[in-house]
């Protein structure tokens, strides 16, 4: 899958969504007053590719991101994971909390430089335990606490979600495109 | 905030579309198009179809199925599989006579142009209780066990 997102952002939202380029801890140092000042327009481009084995879902996703003001170069990021139901049966009684709702994994990401400076030289890098509660209702929860892997990257991260999947939502796009 | 603007536009245009799709899926599915999802499973490969089932003698993979039909299936092909809203009926002979490898193929990539998710998301073992179930429902009959497949 091609994931393309753009984003309209100031220096100050802090938010780590992903890890791409050069972003490092110090990064975040800079006060919010001064921070405020700087208005970025950013192209974010990701292939997702996953693959289901045995019950574990393996997936990648390689990031590209342009910042559209001040000749920025393309930067890029990286996230890999594995993650797997705690259980592989749905049970036969309805429940909230069956094993089969949840699932624990790991995932690890991190930024791979620019253009002119590709690689793993001042990057940061995460490891982050996931666990996500599937619930029946189609909402997912999801929790995942990161670490950092090297003196570039923040110590402690915490990322969480909630999401609901609409069912039929591709095909009622099709519909609207012209197809059927 | 800027950012959550552009999320929340993101999020108001679905919400639009919601309407939408629930209005089309008050819609029967056509001849033609229930005709050509249940085409699709005679493109199973000969190697998938020819799959078995591992879970076809599970006492519980009925009732497991039935949970997980009335989660993920009952929205379009009616609570008992009847067919209904814009799926159609898992009781017809098409469905029923298909080997069970052909079944778990179709669920495994879906008919998406047609309106048939792709299921690989749920385990394998999953799509086969899914398999089991509706193959226990038989051409016609009612299900073998009516306690989990009403939502």
């Amino acid at each position: 899958m091609l994931y393309i997102e753009y984003e309209q952002i100031s220096g100050a939202d802090k938010i780590l969504k992903e890890v791409e380029g050069h972003d490092v801890e110090a990064d975040y140092t800079v006060p919010n007053a001064i921070a405020r000042q700087e208005h970025n327009h950013e192209m974010e481009f990701k292939l997702l590719l996953s693959k289901n084995f045995n019950g574990w879902n393996i997936a990648e996703n390689t990031i590209a991101t342009k910042n559209l003001t001040g000749g920025n170069p393309w930067e890029f990021g990286y996230a890999v994971g594995a993650s797997r139901p705690l259980g592989l049966r749905a049970s036969v009684e309805r429940c909230n909390l069956c094993r089969e709702n949840f699932i624990a994994g790991v995932e690890m990401y991190g930024g791979l430089g620019d253009r002119y400076s590709f690689g793993l030289h001042d990057t940061s890098h995460y490891l982050a335990p996931v666990v996500a509660w599937n619930l029946p209702s189609d909402w997912t929860l999801r929790l995942s606490p990161g670490f950092g892997l090297n003196d570039q990257s923040h110590r402690f991260l915490l990322r969480w979600g909630i999401s609901r999947e609409f069912s039929g939502f591709g095909a009622t796009m099709a519909r609207l495109l012209g197809g059927h | 905030m800027t950012h959550l603007t552009t999320t929340a536009a993101t999020l108001l245009l679905a919400s639009l579309l919601i309407p939408s799709a629930s209005a089309g899926q008050r819609d029967q599915p056509t001849a033609s198009n229930r005709d050509s999802v249940y085409a699709e499973l005679a493109k199973a490969p000969k190697k998938a179809a020819a799959r078995r089932n591992p879970l076809a003698k599970d006492p519980d993979a009925i009732a497991g199925g039935a949970k997980l039909f009335s989660q993920h299936c009952a929205e379009c092909h009616g609570a008992t599989a009847e067919g209904g809203k814009k799926g159609p009926s898992l009781r017809a002979p098409e469905v029923q006579q298909s080997t069970p490898g052909a079944l778990f193929w179709l669920l495994t990539n879906g008919v998406v142009r047609k309106g048939m998710p792709v299921w690989s998301k749920l385990p394998d073992a999953q799509r086969w209780q899914l398999v089991t179930y509706i193959k226990s429902l038989g051409a016609g009959e009612n299900p073998t066990n009516t306690e989990s497949s009403a939502p």
